[in-house]
């Protein structure tokens, strides 16, 4: 439902401003472009999600992905215990957690998806504790190299551009930690699934 | 040479060879796995049009300027530099966008100022929340998202408060 919120709170006040700066073509214009737009990304990473589902699903048939999970398991039994019940789903979260820290974040999306599709089976449409805490950690930063960052510095003129590192590690850290604490506070005050 | 560069091709290369080791036909999983990607596609569109949509005309129409401007003061009371203000508002929306304001920011700033390197600490511990709550519960099929969203936007105010502070802790401000 926040969505809903969030989709109409912008919509309306892009109307409002619209109308009271003069923008109205713009705003117009941007409506129609931006849908527009939402196509092109979606063609644009078409491939490569496709490309690390193929690269998941070879991982999975050949027992790559079950190693990966033993080595998570011990970590993710605490934060998912229902879903890491299911060696699946478990195989599809870790994959997801390493491509994560290691800023591949084109192949952690097909990967989470993977596993949310699989947490999100028979809730009726209603996320779990679990599959929202799973969503927390993935619109949080876990990356261990920021190497896009890094290479707007250098392109701006900066000689060390990883200078930077452990001020993102502690920060991320912190973030994180904010994330899945106001994810477990958040869940009691509201209905439990 | 970047660090992803080396990454990609030796895991495609290293899963290939370690299936094919266990006798497992790698060509015919990884086409198999592709098909299912399409599949989870189909059900990305509908959400991405829908968020692009509205931040489009929201970036268009001024109000994500005004915002700017509304926030600087509380900004200025977490040791947040208000210069940045831009750059949080679009984070949670679009990594293009983002990117886009932080090499603005480090270019009129400077990549080693103070302002330069807060842009570059909260573009490095944040993600694109909007974007990923979309695709993840639109491929779910989830329609009611609960206390995700608080909780997600928590991650980032603390992301972004956490990277004023920690580049005055390792560089002094």
């Amino acid at each position: 439902m926040e969505m809903a919120w969030v989709w109409t709170g912008m919509v309306t006040l892009s109307l409002a401003f619209g109308l009271l700066t003069g923008n109205l073509d713009a705003v117009a214009n941007a409506a129609l472009e931006g849908a527009r737009s939402a196509v092109e990304l979606s063609l644009a990473m078409a491939g490569v999600l496709c490309l690390w589902s193929g690269v998941m699903e070879i991982m999975n048939a050949c027992g790559l992905s079950a190693g990966l999970a033993r080595l998570f398991r011990p970590l993710l039994r605490r934060l998912l215990p229902k879903a890491s019940r299911d060696p699946e789903t478990l195989a599809a979260v870790s994959a997801n957690v390493s491509a994560n820290l290691l800023g591949l974040g084109n192949a952690a999306t097909p990967l989470g998806i993977r596993a949310a599709r699989r947490m999100a089976r028979g809730c009726g449409g209603i996320a779990s504790d679990e599959l929202c805490r799973l969503v927390v950690l993935n619109t949080a930063s876990i990356q261990l190299i920021p190497a896009t960052i890094a290479s707007v510095r250098a392109a701006a003129g900066c000689e060390t551009p990883f200078d930077i590192l452990p001020a993102v590690w502690l920060a991320s850290v912190l973030s994180v930690a904010a994330g899945l604490t106001a994810e477990r506070l958040l869940s009691h005050g509201r209905r439990r699934v | 040479m970047s660090l992803s560069s080396l990454v990609i091709p030796v895991l495609l290369a290293g899963v290939a060879v370690y299936g094919l080791g266990k006798r497992v036909d790698v060509y015919a999983a990884l086409t198999h796995g592709a098909e299912e990607g399409l599949s989870v596609l189909l059900r990305i569109v509908p959400a991405l049009v829908g968020l692009l949509t509205a931040v489009s005309m929201f970036r268009a129409s001024g109000a994500m300027e005004w915002l700017s401007g509304l926030f600087a003061p509380a900004l200025d009371l977490l040791g947040i530099p208000p210069e940045t203000a831009p750059l949080m508002l679009v984070r949670p929306v679009s990594g293009n966008g983002a990117l886009a304001v932080a090499s603005d920011l480090m270019a009129v700033h400077g990549p080693d100022s103070y302002v330069g390197r807060v842009a570059a600490v909260m573009l490095g511990s944040t993600e694109t929340t909007f974007y990923t709550i979309a695709v993840y519960f639109g491929s779910a099929g989830i329609t009611k998202t609960r206390h995700t969203v608080p909780a997600a936007l928590a991650a980032d105010l603390t992301g972004f408060a956490a990277a004023a502070l920690a580049v005055r802790l390792f560089f002094g401000s």
